[in-house]
C-alpha cells in the first residue's frame, strides 16, 4: 500500500474510493474502510451512508 | 456431494456413466427439443459442470477429463448457446458510442423483468422466502466461483478490477465474510440445509439454467466477454432488489443472518456494479474491441434468465397465494 488514495466520480452514482482506510462524514464520525475499493454516496439520499445503497436510481438524473 | 437423481434419459446417462463404470461414457443422442428450460438436459450440464468444481463422493476426479463427457457436454452447450443467442438477439443494444458500459447500462434500463423483489418486499409470506433461497441455493453456493475462471484469461487493468471485485465478494481475507459463506448461513437460519447441492433434486429447470449459463462463460476462453458482461449485468440489478428481499425477509420475522446475507448486497454491489461496468468491461473492450459484442449478450443473457425465472417464481407463488385465499 503506498498510502495513495484514488477517488473516481461516478457519473449519476457515487464515488468510487481506493486505497482509503477511513473515511470521516460530515458529523466527523470515522467510518473504517473494509472493502479493497468503496463507493461512497454522492447523491446525499443513501440510507447507508457514508455509503452508496444505490438510492440514486430512484432519484431523477437532474436532483442528483 | 452426492449426485442428483436423475430427471431423464440425458442425466440417467451421466449419472450411469459416472457412478457405473470407469470407462469412458458412451454417446447419447439429445432431442430436437429446446435445452434451455429442459429440466434433464439441464441437469445433465449442472452435474458435467460441477465436476470442474466440487466434484461428487462416489465419482474418481479424473472423470473431469473423460472425453466422452466432455464430448456431451459441447453438444449440450453448443444448444445452449445457440437458444441464448436466438433469444437476446433481438434485445435492442448500441446507442451507436462504442462505448461498452453505456451500452450496458442501456440495455440494463430496458430490463423490464418481473417484479420478484418487490414481491418479496411487500407481499410474500415466509415460506415464499424459504422457497426463494432455496431455488438461488444452486448458484449462491458457488457465489463468484464460475467469475475467477476468466481471471488468467484476459489481462491488463481488466484483470487488476476483476481480481479486487473477487477479493471482495471472497470475504477479504475473512472467510467468515466469503458470500458462499453468508449464503450458507442464511440458509441455514431459515431452517434450510446448507450442504452444497443439497436441493439439486428440488429447484427448477429455470434455476439451473441461471446457475450453468455462468459456467456456460466462465469455463469457456472464448466467452470471457460474455463472462464479464453477465458479471456487469448481474452485479448491476442486484443492489436495490437486495435492499427489498432484506426488508421482505425482516417483514416475515426470519433471523438476521438470513437478511445479513442482503444487506451485504445492498453495500458490496453498489461498489461491484461500478467496478464490472466500468473497469472490468469497459477497461477489456477498450483492450480487445472485438469483444463488445459479446459483452452485451452476457449481459443480455443475464437479464432474459431472470426475466424467465423471475416469472417462473412469481407464477407459482400467485397460485399458491389463491389457493390460500
Amino acid at each position: 500500500m503506498t498510502g495513495e488514495v484514488s477517488v473516481r466520480v461516478c457519473p449519476g452514482g457515487p464515488l468510487l474510493v481506493r486505497g482509503a482506510e477511513v473515511v470521516v462524514d460530515d458529523a466527523g464520525e470515522r467510518h473504517p474502510v473494509t472493502r479493497p475499493v468503496v463507493a461512497v454516496c454522492a447523491c446525499g439520499m443513501s440510507g447507508r451512508k457514508p455509503w452508496c445503497d444505490s438510492t440514486h436510481k430512484a432519484v431523477p438524473a437532474q436532483a442528483r | 456431494m452426492q449426485l442428483p437423481r436423475e430427471r431423464g434419459p440425458i442425466s440417467r446417462h451421466v449419472i450411469g456413466s459416472l457412478v457405473r463404470t470407469q470407462d469412458e461414457a458412451g454417446p447419447i443422442a439429445i432431442g430436437a427439443a429446446e435445452v434451455l428450460d429442459d429440466g434433464d438436459a439441464q441437469l445433465a450440464l449442472w452435474i458435467l459442470y460441477e465436476l470442474h468444481y466440487r466434484g461428487f463422493d462416489e465419482v474418481a476426479e479424473d472423470r473431469e477429463w473423460d472425453l466422452g463427457l466432455l464430448r456431451l457436454r459441447k453438444t449440450l452447450e453448443r444448444r445452449f448457446e445457440h437458444e441464448l443467442r436466438r433469444a437476446v438477439g433481438s434485445v435492442p443494444v448500441a446507442s451507436g458510442t462504442g462505448d461498452v458500459s453505456a451500452q450496458l447500462l442501456e440495455l440494463i434500463a430496458a430490463d423490464d423483468s418481473p417484479p420478484v423483489a418487490a414481491f418479496l418486499h411487500r407481499t410474500a409470506s415466509r415460506e415464499h422466502i424459504v422457497d426463494f433461497l432455496r431455488e438461488r441455493s444452486v448458484q449462491q453456493l458457488k457465489e463468484s466461483d464460475p467469475q475467477s475462471f476468466v481471471l488468467p484469461r484476459i489481462g491488463g487493468a481488466a484483470k487488476a478490477a476483476l481480481a479486487e471485485l473477487q477479493y471482495d465478494e471472497y470475504g477479504g481475507g475473512r472467510p467468515e465474510r466469503l458470500h458462499s459463506t453468508l449464503f450458507a448461513d442464511a440458509l441455514r437460519a431459515a431452517g434450510l440445509d446448507d450442504s452444497y447441492g443439497a436441493y439439486t433434486d428440488d429447484v427448477s429447470a429455470l434455476s439451473l439454467a441461471n446457475a450453468n449459463a455462468m459456467s456456460l462463460f466462465g469455463l469457456q476462453r472464448r466467452l470471457r466477454g460474455a463472462a464479464m458482461g453477465h458479471l456487469a449485468a448481474f452485479e448491476a440489478t442486484s443492489s436495490v432488489p437486495a435492499r427489498k428481499i432484506a426488508a421482505g425477509i425482516e417483514r416475515v420475522g426470519l433471523p438476521d443472518a438470513v437478511a445479513a446475507y442482503f444487506h451485504e448486497h445492498v453495500e458490496a454491489d453498489a461498489v461491484h456494479e461500478q467496478v464490472a461496468l466500468h473497469d472490468i468491461c469497459g477497461r477489456l473492450v477498450e483492450e480487445d474491441p472485438t469483444l463488445g459484442a459479446d459483452v452485451l449478450f452476457g449481459a443480455a443473457t443475464c437479464l432474459h434468465l431472470a426475466a424467465l425465472s423471475g416469472a417462473e417464481l412469481l407464477e407459482r407463488w400467485s397460485g399458491e397465494l389463491e389457493v390460500a385465499s
